[in-house]
């Protein structure tokens, strides 16, 4: 079990960022060289004013129409990814990993709210699960792959709320755990978890036509 | 999920469709799928399907979705999903059959009206991924028939309605001679060269809708504008071959219509109230022929006659009695941000306006527009029965004491009237420039244009 922890932490973890931050950079690249390539007017129609205007308008709770249409999927949704992207980045467990292996450290979350923002990672995933079986318009383009990219964004929160907790074989659940994070890692840039790359841009161009061209709101 | 409406639609025979259908082979389809997908589309194609997260919160934009139960073979994504998503799936290896489905969705149960762009949190553009289907169909050669109709007629007379070369300044000319009935003096000026204004229409105006030309020319008359139309092609501003996916001949209209223009030296051009037609000389043909933004200042109706009322141009002798609802058309709303100077005509003219709701650019789509009316008799009930949402709103707004309904649109104009009729709301349907008309000043000898 050391080795194979040693191994998931140690080479596996590396290859994860690599293959995040390389990845997620080659993917961004790549559409940038397309859009360059094949439709480079694009560039002509996009503004700074008009693409923040429409990004800020959607990622502020209740700021767009649909946002308010959906009040019960929009407080989950927020809560979700706020969540998920703050609880990894602010748990002391692992920012004290980063200070052992590389002397740096930042503010942490207190254990016990840490503990609740999974929980709200779990549930939420629960959420769009139960909303994907249940709600027909989306069951209707719901396909395997969603299913499994919701089970790479759960799994880390899950064996990790085990591990936290030392239920179960803790060795065995904290190298799944670690196992859990670097597939979610890894696989960002190249599922269509990509959307947390990919929406600023997509986001911003809808903005820019709509502000620049169509002198309407699109929220 | 039982989707009774999509088995009705197999019964839909459409001869423009079903004998292109019946010349495809799988190796055909797959070659000219890809090359449309190799040769035109690039990062927006590949990043809105790679960022879709099939969320589903599209599907309350749409009024097709609305209007048949919520049944998600009509939401946007569940549109995108019958098409573009199996296409690329199979790497264009799709089956005739296939085809043919994907081109009744494409082609008549979307009206490219991009509210779901509002309503989609990543702003994916799905009015666009249902055009580049029908890029795919128009090269494989399955469109529908009556549309191909009139994309047939702008190659050959550059104009909708297969309006022949002298049909054109002979309309113009009789209703000029009608109009002097009312104004003695006045004249439609045509050719002539430094005038302020080019004035364009789409091609039913003078083919059956003389009415508005002479609406128009008393408008003009009256305002003192100093205008003229060309006597040559390039007068019609419509364009159905842009969404037949007909690119080149979209090109080839908007090019005569802005070198007519370029001809004349004029200042700007005015159009008249019809959407598409603005669609098409503002945001798309003139991205086709490579102007980032049109070369002329394109003035709409609604603005033309918000900027006449505003100036004191023309004067209102006594304002619409009859209440009235106003119709916000997508091409000029959500397309160009029209809605505020809409609402300031129409109170100017109008002693009563009723809201509907939702309105401004979240309005609801006529359900007539990106070339679904044009479609013709086949698709008339696809239409109809897929706007029962906006006849809702109709009526509500009846319900509210609104006797007449403004549509500033010509294929509003028409998809709202057959909405009227089918649902028997009872409301008059009127342009504002029949209004407007109806409610000026006109002085026994008009200005006549310098």
């Amino acid at each position: 079990m050391h080795t194979f922890y040693n191994f998931v932490s140690g080479p596996l973890t590396w290859i994860a960022f690599l293959l995040f931050f390389g990845g997620s950079f080659y993917r961004i690249v790549n559409m940038l060289f397309l859009v360059n390539k094949k439709e480079k007017f694009i560039f002509s129609y996009m503004s700074w004013r008009y693409s923040l205007r429409s990004i800020f308008h959607w990622i502020i709770p209740f700021a767009t129409t649909n946002w308010r249409r959906q009040p019960v999927l929009t407080v989950i949704t927020f809560a979700f990814h706020i969540c998920l992207m703050a609880t990894p980045i602010f748990l002391l467990s692992h920012v004290i990993l980063w200070d052992e292996s590389f002397s740096i450290s930042w503010w942490t979350l207190p254990d016990v709210l840490a503990d609740v923002m999974t929980i709200v990672v779990i549930l939420g995933a629960i959420y769009f699960l139960v909303r994907r079986l249940s709600q027909p318009e989306v069951k209707y383009v719901t396909s395997a792959s969603d299913y499994v990219i919701l089970t790479i964004v759960a799994a880390p929160f899950v064996t990790g709320f085990l591990a936290y907790h030392q239920w179960f074989a803790y060795p065995l659940i904290m190298c799944l755990h670690v196992l859990a994070g670097n597939i979610m890692l890894a696989a960002i840039p190249f599922t269509r978890l990509s959307h947390m790359l990919f929406s600023p841009f997509t986001r911003a161009y809808m903005g820019s036509e709509f502000g620049g061209v169509r002198n309407a709101r699109d929220w | 999920m039982p989707e009774p409406s999509k088995k009705e639609e197999n019964e839909i025979v459409d001869e423009g469709i079903d004998v292109g259908v019946s010349r495809l082979t799988e190796d055909k389809i797959q070659s000219v799928i890809n090359s449309v997908i190799d040769a035109e589309t690039g990062a927006r194609l590949k990043i809105y399907v790679d960022t879709c997260i099939h969320c589903g919160l599209c599907s309350d934009s749409c009024h097709y979705y609305l209007s048949h139960n919520n049944d998600p073979a009509y939401s946007p994504v569940g549109k995108v999903k019958q098409t573009i998503w199996e296409i690329l799936k199979k790497k264009g290896r799709v089956s005739p059959e296939f085809i043919r489905n994907a081109a009744i969705i494409a082609y008549t149960q979307c009206n490219l009206c991009k509210r779901c762009a509002q309503y989609c949190p990543f702003g994916i553009d799905i009015a666009y991924l249902m055009l580049v289907v029908r890029r795919i169909m128009h090269k494989l050669g399955v469109t529908p028939l009556y549309i191909q109709d009139t994309a047939h007629s702008h190659s050959v007379t550059m104009n909708q309605m297969w309006v022949k070369g002298d049909e054109w300044p002979d309309t113009l000319q009789w209703q000029e001679e009608e109009a002097q009935t009312e104004i003695p003096n006045l004249r439609i000026p045509l050719e002539k060269e430094g005038a302020d204004i080019m004035y364009s229409v789409i091609a039913p105006e003078p083919k059956f809708q003389a009415q508005l030309i002479y609406q128009t020319a008393i408008i003009m008359n009256v305002a003192g504008i100093d205008w003229t139309m060309p006597a040559s092609v390039g007068w019609d501003n419509s364009d159905m071959a842009m969404y037949t996916g007909d690119n080149e001949i979209m090109g080839r209209l908007k090019r005569a219509h802005f070198e007519t223009a370029e001809r004349l030296k004029v200042k700007k051009i005015v159009m008249g109230e019809c959407g598409h037609a603005f669609r098409s000389v503002y945001d798309m043909g003139n991205r086709w022929l490579g102007w980032s933004m049109p070369p002329f200042t394109i003035v709409h109706a609604i603005e033309f006659y918000h900027d006449i009322i505003k100036e004191g141009r023309i004067k209102i002798k006594k304002k619409f009695e009859q209440p009235i609802t106003l119709h916000d058309p997508c091409n000029v709303v959500r397309g160009a941000g029209l809605h505020e100077k809409a609402r300031y005509v129409a109170h100017a003219i109008c002693e009563k306006v009723i809201e509907m709701h939702p309105n401004r650019e979240h309005n609801y789509c006529c359900g007539a527009g990106g070339g679904v009316i044009n479609t013709g008799p086949p698709f008339k009930m696809t239409r109809i029965e897929g706007n029962r949402i906006k006849a809702e709103q109709l009526f509500s707004a009846k319900t509210k004491g609104a006797r007449v309904l403004i549509a500033p649109c010509h294929n509003c104009h028409s998809g709202l009237h057959d909405l009227v009729h089918h649902y028997e709301i009872g409301l008059d349907i009127k342009f504002f420039g029949d209004i407007i008309y109806e409610v000026m000043e006109k002085p026994e000898l008009g200005r006549e244009g310098k």
